[in-house]
């Protein structure tokens, strides 16, 4: 009986009285069990939906809100409706920037994409020592930006400290000005980027390829398919899920490019003249160092809507077309 | 008898604990984390505490990226510190934001403490009005590598005076590969350094131009004489190639590392260059032009004293204050921090004068400019920017020097 009246509140009675328990009394007893059930899981909801609204939305919409004041952290913020974003628009600075940005994210994710792919793909048949060659590509992934970014910027120096430029000249090679250049700087800091980030895509990859059944090759061999036919026809389309994921993932990151950025060029923050400055970074130099937290808003702003735009634009690419 | 024990006993406790309850003050003094200066406030707050005994004096303390941050917040959540540690040319933004009051007339008299001090605080003085005094004052001055002087035939007692006189040993000192890459630099170049102070308020002055005007709001330097400065900045890497920018990343690395013979830096370098035990390096002051003109750059950390304090905790703070702008806590900050002493009379002393190594960052005070920024990080980036356009663009110094100026006019007038 019990089952079956809860079975019946789940589907059919959504509004069940009291008056249909005559018993009547306590908390327990005045509601149906659907009620009860619906309590209950609003109580334990309601935490972690107060903590998201209170951590997560309130100072996302309130950004919105900030972006349309001049507050500086020292006196009330004052409206002043679209002057920031006005401002913004006006600066070549900000145009700089949201060309590196975009610089990181074009060329960043299909770089790293292609090279994560091509590296699970040939790792995946791999038998000796694979878990050990697994973990060297995932390493660089546990390792903090910051350590990392520092060592890099090591590598890049010019010849009687730099690496890179002593292997160059030992070879008699010109030396490159790597992050002393305004045209090689942004790519330099690029590599370290995609680097930090392969052992995550590989990993996830690899994920994807072991998910594809055996029996879709067997049968595609049996047909005479070759490797390449094997590669477009099964394994790519099947990978769809795990690539969508990567590819909205990695986007991201190279849109919110920073710890790299920050660090490598530390004496001239997002230098030299502005040529590897990302959003992020100057986000943070309006907001920590200019104490202009409405032009910062602002920007944060634009950041979002380029974030949202282009994940949705790419869930909408690479959607299953049924 | 016993009842009179007990009345004494009593009364003795009363007035322990009414004393206790009624003059002990807690008060906090905040300041950047560096090692010599927790050090040396340590030692200032133990001596104060020790004369002062109803006074208690709480040290804080936050990596110097978070510092300003944190004292903006704080002050933003009603939770600010009493007695703080600031850059001057944080002044405007801190006294618009209402984080400090001003210095009492009683207990800091004007007239003192600008016959008593160096000219440079008056840097703290808003509408007639003092914000905050300094402990200590920091100049520039010229290190130079003895050995590298010695190696290559120079005298490492003369260091240079002129401006042609350092050119010139720099090229002697200067080592390239074959391909033509420096290997060793004679002078370093390093905008993001102390260079865009002594481009400044040093070059500028010294081709005959003027930086800015004297309440620094109008930028003047976009000028035949600061492109001539400029250009003589600029041609040490590119035509007399005595340097390089970004050579070992920065300046004072390379100088620590003993591959360059001259940088100009400041008092505040003293304590690592300190740990250099492969050479012996020297100190001048920052070379004079052909007409024998100096000029240099200084700047300070003051100490000011909460908006919000008020009642005994602000008699305890100007108690503290006064403690630490004292002689007393100037020879101390001297002798562990390495930073001049902001009173004349401390620092011009027979023994600092002739000191070789604090001498010639004294001698830089007499004739020192103190910038007034507005927003000192976007301003050092005008002049990182100014300097690489001509370095890694090739752009002409005029062109350079005119955009540097209009960005950062708008910067100062933004600020206002």
């Amino acid at each position: 009986m019990p089952v079956q009246s809860e079975t019946g509140a789940a589907t059919s009675r959504p509004h069940d009285g009291p008056h249909e328990r005559p018993e009547g009394g306590g908390f327990s007893d005045r509601f149906s069990m659907h009620t009860k059930r619906l309590i209950w899981v609003w109580t334990f909801l309601a935490l972690p939906v107060l903590f998201y609204s209170v951590i997560r939305f309130y100072p996302t919409l309130d950004a919105f809100r900030l972006s349309l004041t001049d507050w500086n952290l020292m006196k009330p913020p004052k409206f002043i409706g679209l002057e920031n974003y006005r401002k913004m628009f006006a600066d070549p600075a900000f145009w700089q920037v949201f060309k590196n940005t975009f610089a990181y994210l074009i060329f960043g994710t299909p770089i790293s994409l292609v090279l994560s792919f091509t590296i699970a793909f040939f790792l995946d048949r791999v038998r000796f020592g694979h878990g050990f060659i697994r973990a060297l590509y995932f390493l660089p992934f546990l390792t903090t930006a910051a350590a990392m970014a520092w060592v890099w910027r090591w590598f890049y120096q010019p010849a009687p400290i730099g690496v890179i430029n002593d292997l160059l000249a030992q070879f008699g090679l010109q030396q490159q000005p790597f992050l002393r250049s305004t045209t090689q700087a942004l790519p330099s800091i690029m590599v370290t980027a995609i680097w930090a980030g392969l052992g995550f895509q590989v990993i996830i990859f690899m994920a994807g390829l072991r998910a594809i059944p055996t029996t879709f090759y067997e049968a595609a061999r049996i047909d005479g398919l070759g490797e390449w036919a094997i590669l477009r026809r099964i394994t790519l389309p099947l990978l769809k899920p795990t690539t969508v994921f990567l590819v909205v993932l990695s986007s991201i990151g190279f849109l919110r490019i920073f710890d790299q950025v920050y660090n490598m060029t530390t004496n001239d923050p997002g230098g030299p003249l502005g040529s590897t400055k990302p959003l992020v970074l100057m986000i943070y130099q309006s907001a920590f160092s200019s104490y202009q937290m409405g032009y910062a808003a602002a920007q944060t702003v634009v950041l979002f809507l380029i974030l949202l735009v282009i994940s949705l634009l790419q869930l909408w690419i690479l959607r299953d077309k049924k | 008898m016993r009842k009179a024990l007990m009345l004494a006993g009593l009364m003795s406790g009363i007035s322990l604990f009414s004393v206790g309850s009624a003059n002990a003050v807690e008060i906090e003094y905040w300041q950047y984390i560096y090692e010599t200066r927790v050090n040396a406030m340590d030692q200032l707050i133990e001596k104060f505490e020790e004369a002062n005994p109803d006074i208690t004096v709480k040290q804080v303390t936050f990596p110097y990226a978070d510092y300003q941050t944190r004292i903006v917040a704080a002050n933003m959540a009603g939770k600010g510190p009493d007695v703080m540690q600031l850059f001057y040319g944080w002044l405007d933004k801190f006294v618009a934001g209402n984080l400090l009051q001003p210095l009492s007339e009683d207990a800091f008299p004007q007239d003192k403490i600008e016959s008593e001090f160096f000219p440079i605080v008056t840097a703290m003085k808003r509408d007639g009005e003092y914000y905050g005094l300094p402990t200590a004052v920091r100049s520039l001055a010229l290190f130079y590598n003895k050995k590298l002087f010695e190696e290559n035939g120079l005298d490492p007692d003369s260091p240079p005076q002129t401006l042609d006189d350092m050119v010139a040993a720099a090229k002697a000192i200067a080592k390239h590969d074959d391909a033509g890459n420096i290997t060793v630099e004679g002078m370093t170049l390093d905008m993001a350094g102390q260079d865009h102070q002594w481009w400044r308020e040093v070059l500028v002055r010294q081709y005959g131009g003027v930086p800015y005007t004297d309440d620094y709001r109008k930028v003047t330097y976009d000028s035949p004489e600061g492109t001539e400065a400029l250009q003589f900045y600029t041609d040490l890497q590119l035509k007399e190639k005595v340097g390089q920018a970004g050579f070992m990343d920065e300046a004072q690395a390379a100088f620590k590392g003993g591959r360059a013979g001259m940088t100009i830096d400041g008092t505040f370098r003293l304590g690592s260059f300190g740990q250099i035990e492969d050479f012996e390096w020297g100190v001048t002051e920052l070379p004079a032009n052909a007409d024998g003109m100096r000029s240099n750059y200084s700047s300070y950390f003051a100490n000011g004293i909460g908006a919000k304090v008020k009642g005994e905790e602000l008699e305890a703070s100007e108690k503290f204050l006064a403690y630490l702008t004292s002689p007393e806590a100037m020879e101390v900050w001297l002798d562990v921090v390495g930073e001049l002493p902001a009173r004349r009379e401390v620092a011009l002393t027979e023994k600092n004068v002739s000191n070789p190594i604090y001498g010639p960052f004294l001698k830089g005070l007499d004739y020192a400019h103190t910038t007034l920024f507005v927003d000192e990080s976007a301003q050092r980036q005008v002049a990182i920017d100014m300097a690489n356009r001509v370095l890694l663009n090739g752009q002409s110094p005029a062109d350079s020097i005119k955009e540097a100026a209009a960005q950062e006019q708008k910067i100062i007038d933004e600020a206002m």
